[in-house]
């Protein structure tokens, strides 16, 4: 168990975990990591379930102190984040100790990082999830985002991780400041004309600044639609894209509602949602057709190469020795660097407890 | 293509771990009812990759694991029970409950009565006399958390919305929008007449299921004096307040 400390919360920073889900029908938002993926990655770094709660840092200028031993990984956006005013690598366990300093500077790739500790972040659930729900005040820390001097605690970690354990970059999505997304046809794909189909499958849309983490709103070529832009309010998931009055797609990301009132042009797959999660204002989004089939061919594929991942684990240097009667164990982890890292461990009452660890 | 070619009910896929289950495209009672029989008959039948129903007015969406049913199958599978949905009895049980939400109306809590009597060209009782008069369905939630989407208000007072919409409206505002009425569960923006305030909550994220009116069920209004409402808060802080519940 472990504490964290918010030095500087930046502009948006909320705890998050995969999201609040079988509570649709009462109109309350799935919520959760936007980009599901990137926060998967941390946990398996860590050694946490999927699920386990992290911290979503947006776009930068955030900072976090250590106050006590803990193994972390920065994942998702490359938000220029450092570790002791070195430059921290991303998809890679670290190890801090007490006063050891995470920041984050402004985005270099993408938008959102993600700060997964080992054990998660321990806040009470509500219903179900500890992701926070800023909409109607629920979860996470407070029901809020984070503020200054707020300190946040681990859950218990089980499972011991090494620092300098890589995630291969073939796991990790290209994030970018233009991207094609996949896109299967809506329920109201026939709402709209064959032109504004057309329009919408074949142009550069803009990401622009009224995004958040309810939805990417672009701008760019109308899309026309044939009976008008207010369909029966009904049902909407992650993904979808929902055209409004003024013609231009609006993606709906993790703090969606549960319905909406605009027709549904089409839903992007499931696997391409975190490029989304990761556009920046002005960046380029462009949407490429494909069957539900060939959808569920993706997802299939990516949960896979999850389930299939084997971490670069480092070389470790493990040296064995009685002190004053007590077992301890000194390893020498030497992988790529700036990660270099010390950690003695003393075998106490047959719990392993790490008594010193530095980077070096 | 127009909306009266098309053959009810249909299934549509909503993304690649979705499905839409339309019964028709129009808010209707009777479409409503089966809505929820359909989503009745999905839990009994426990169909294989179902994990969350999410019943609208005049659809069913399913979220499924994609891993574990493909859609063409599940499609299927659901539109057979639609065609046959019979009505099953814990849906037709929820549509015979009415709760009863106790409603401080005008003044403070209410600031737009007036204007809603405006427009209607009657006295402020008689707004309330109506708006108190009607059983509402709760077609479905949405919107914000315990939401409900309600059908039935007495079109006398419907009334447009705000011309600029309000920054805050407390928790707990009955508004009119057109010819529709509504709670507000939280303290949000919003641009409805406010005519009253209910002292219960409709979010309640403590409890399960975290609502306080069920969708698919039906609703009345009750107006009830300010000593009344702190006597509710009070119940409500301690714990032991539900909204009292009828059977129809």
């Amino acid at each position: 168990m472990g504490r964290l400390r918010v030095v500087s919360p930046g502009p948006l920073t909320t705890t998050q975990d995969q999201g609040r889900f079988g509570y649709s029908r009462y109109g309350v938002s799935i919520s959760g990591a936007a980009d599901t993926h990137a926060l998967t990655i941390g946990n398996m770094l860590v050694g946490n379930p999927a699920n386990a709660a992290a911290i979503e840092v947006t776009f930068g200028a955030t900072e976090f102190e250590f106050l006590d031993e803990s193994v972390f990984a920065l994942t998702g956006a490359d938000l220029a984040a450092s570790f002791n005013g070195a430059p921290a690598p991303l998809n890679q366990t670290i190890a801090a100790i007490p006063s050891d300093r995470v920041s984050f500077q402004s985005p270099k790739t993408g938008f959102r990082a993600y700060l997964c500790l080992a054990g998660g972040v321990d806040v009470p659930p509500t219903l179900g999830s500890r992701s926070t729900y800023l909409a109607a005040g629920i979860g996470g820390h407070e029901g809020r985002a984070l503020r200054t001097d707020d300190v946040l605690h681990t859950g218990l970690s089980d499972r011991p991780v090494h620092t300098g354990r890589r995630a291969s970059p073939s796991l990790l999505p290209r994030y970018g400041a233009d991207i094609t997304v996949r896109v299967i046809a809506g329920p109201q794909s026939d709402r709209f004309s064959e032109t504004g189909l057309k329009i919408f499958y074949s142009s550069a849309y803009t990401v622009t600044d009224k995004s958040d983490r309810q939805g990417v709103r672009l701008d760019g070529p109308i899309i026309e639609a044939v009976a008008g832009y207010d369909i029966v309010s009904d049902a909407v998931v992650t993904g979808a894209v929902q055209v409004p009055g003024d013609g231009k797609p609006i993606v709906l990301l993790a703090d969606r509602q549960t319905t909406g009132g605009y027709p549904k042009i089409g839903v992007v797959a499931t696997v391409d949602v975190p490029l989304l999660a990761q556009v920046t204002p002005g960046s380029v989004v462009r949407f490429h057709p494909i069957s539900v089939e060939e959808a569920q061919d993706e997802t299939r594929r990516a949960i896979a190469a999850l389930a299939a991942a084997v971490f670069e684990e480092p070389e470790l240097q493990v040296t064995e020795m009685l002190v004053d009667g007590v077992p301890y164990r000194l390893e020498l982890a030497l992988p790529q660097a700036p990660a270099r890292h010390l950690r003695a461990t003393a075998l106490v009452n047959g719990v392993r407890r790490v008594v010193g660890a530095e980077v070096l | 293509m127009t909306t009266d070619s098309i053959i009810y009910p249909r299934v549509l896929p909503v993304g690649e771990s979705a499905l839409v289950i339309e019964l028709a495209d129009r808010i209707d009672l009777e479409v409503n009812q089966r809505i929820y029989d359909l989503a009745a008959a999905v839990e009994r039948e426990g169909v294989p990759g179902v994990q969350e129903l999410v019943p609208t007015y005049r659809s069913l969406l399913v979220r499924y694991d994609p891993l574990r049913a493909k859609f063409p199958d599940l499609a299927r599978v659901l539109d057979e029970l639609a065609q046959g949905a019979p009505s099953s009895r814990s849906a037709r049980e929820q549509s015979r409950q009415t709760f009863e939400i106790p409603v401080v109306y005008g003044g403070e809590e209410g600031p737009d009565l007036a204007t809603v009597a405006g427009h209607a060209g009657m006295t402020e009782d008689q707004v309330i006399a109506a708006h108190v008069g009607s059983i509402y369905r709760v077609y479905m939630l949405g919107f914000a958390p315990g939401f409900p989407y309600l059908g039935g208000l007495d079109p006398r007072i419907a009334c447009p919305r705000l011309k600029t919409p309000r920054t805050r409206v407390p928790a707990g505002s009955v508004g009119i929008a057109e010819n529709q009425t509504g709670v507000y569960p939280l303290s949000t923006p919003g641009g409805w007449q406010i005519i009253g305030r209910t002292p219960a909550p409709v979010f309640l994220p403590s409890r399960e299921p975290p609502v306080a009116i069920l969708p698919g069920s039906y609703v009345r209004f009750a107006r009830i004096s300010r000593g009344r409402a702190l006597d509710i808060a009070e119940e409500v802080a301690q714990g032991s307040y539900s909204l009292p519940l009828r059977r129809r």
